[in-house]
């Protein structure tokens, strides 16, 4: 009898951490469908070279493949931060998604180039067949080239120490940025 | 009344479905487009199906339904390849695994939980019955009734 009365309040308890809980997630959060699995092979032009290219292109691995496009505000915004990350060492390939690509050579030329190279998807075939379903997201690729992590929306240094860099610990990127400081 | 009825047919999800014209080959592909597109979730805007959504990605989305229509793919393939992008967030009635078989499975636990509350509750009351009256009662409560009653 005693225990009986104390099931409202175990309910109750019970239901206001289910709330809590339900208060820190982000509904918008969409989980990765290809995290583990390798980056989907594709066929399409270099966005500077016209050169036709497939995933094998995308080396050395560890790197980033960032999906921008010159409509997409928030690139523009996360723009220079990879720009400093490709100071640092860290090989970022770019994909140009559902754009026009004489405006993206143009915003390149205008605002600096951080990718080592650009996958020309003018009709978003690559980022469909990766899921993508806006404009900035970054894709963290691993040495044998399985997708490790996706980032939806703008990247910024707390970004990439938060969830990021634990795969871009290699001395190189160390050393690289301990010169950027030391220059500046 | 006519005011209202307006805002009611504004606010039916059918009259905000998008405009386009597919030209299908036949009309069984066209109701299973139909079909399809309002069981695929947009994933950009992530309470509306591809149907209704004006978003970009649900327009791409509906451009591949209906070419893979066209291609003769079957529905359960069709699925396939929108789960293996989107994950089973795509669809609104996800395959049962380990990660949605709460959302499943939800309803009929709670329906069992309510169950047992219930049985407990009637179980309860029976092991309490209503204590019998005496003569002595019986007469006086049929005497108060009696005066009651003309």
């Amino acid at each position: 009898m005693r225990v009986k009365r104390f099931i409202p309040l175990a309910a109750f308890a019970l239901l206001a951490l289910l709330l809590f809980k339900g208060l820190s997630i982000d509904p918008t959060a969409l989980p990765a469908a290809r995290l583990g699995q390798p980056f989907p092979d594709f066929s399409q032009p270099e966005l500077m070279t016209e050169e036709i290219i497939g995933a094998s292109a995308l080396r050395p691995r560890p790197a980033l493949v960032n999906v921008w496009a010159t409509w997409c505000y928030s690139c523009r915004v996360e723009h220079p931060y990879l720009l400093t990350l490709a100071e640092q060492g860290v090989p970022i390939y770019g994909l140009n998604y559902k754009d026009d690509s004489e405006k993206a050579r143009q915003w390149l030329a205008e605002l600096g180039d951080p990718y080592r190279l650009n996958i020309a998807d003018g009709d978003g075939t690559v980022g469909l067949d990766l899921g993508v379903y806006g404009a900035p997201e970054t894709y963290v690729l691993g040495p044998d080239g399985v997708i490790l992590h996706r980032h939806v929306g703008v990247l910024d240094e707390a970004v990439f120490e938060r969830d990021i860099s634990q795969w871009f610990t290699t001395s190189a990127r160390v050393a690289q940025a301990g010169s950027v400081e030391g220059g500046e | 009344m006519g005011r209202l009825l307006c805002a009611l047919i504004l606010m039916s999800s059918s009259a905000w479905a998008v405009i386009e014209t597919y030209e299908f080959s036949s009309p069984d592909l066209a109701s299973r487009y139909h079909l399809l597109s309002q069981e695929l979730r947009c994933p950009k805007c992530q309470n509306q199906n591809i149907a209704d959504s004006n978003a970009p990605i649900a327009r791409d989305l509906r451009v591949v339904l209906y070419e893979q229509l066209e291609a003769g793919q079957s529905d359960a393939q069709i699925l396939d390849f929108m789960v293996a992008r989107y994950g089973q967030f795509v669809r609104y009635r996800p395959e049962v695994d380990r990660q949605t078989a709460l959302l499943w499975w939800s309803p009929v636990l709670l329906l069992v939980l309510g169950g047992f509350g219930l049985a407990g509750h009637f179980r309860k009351k029976s092991y309490h019955p209503e204590p019998e009256l005496t003569a002595a009662e019986r007469e006086h409560v049929n005497r108060l009734l009696e005066d009651r009653l003309p």
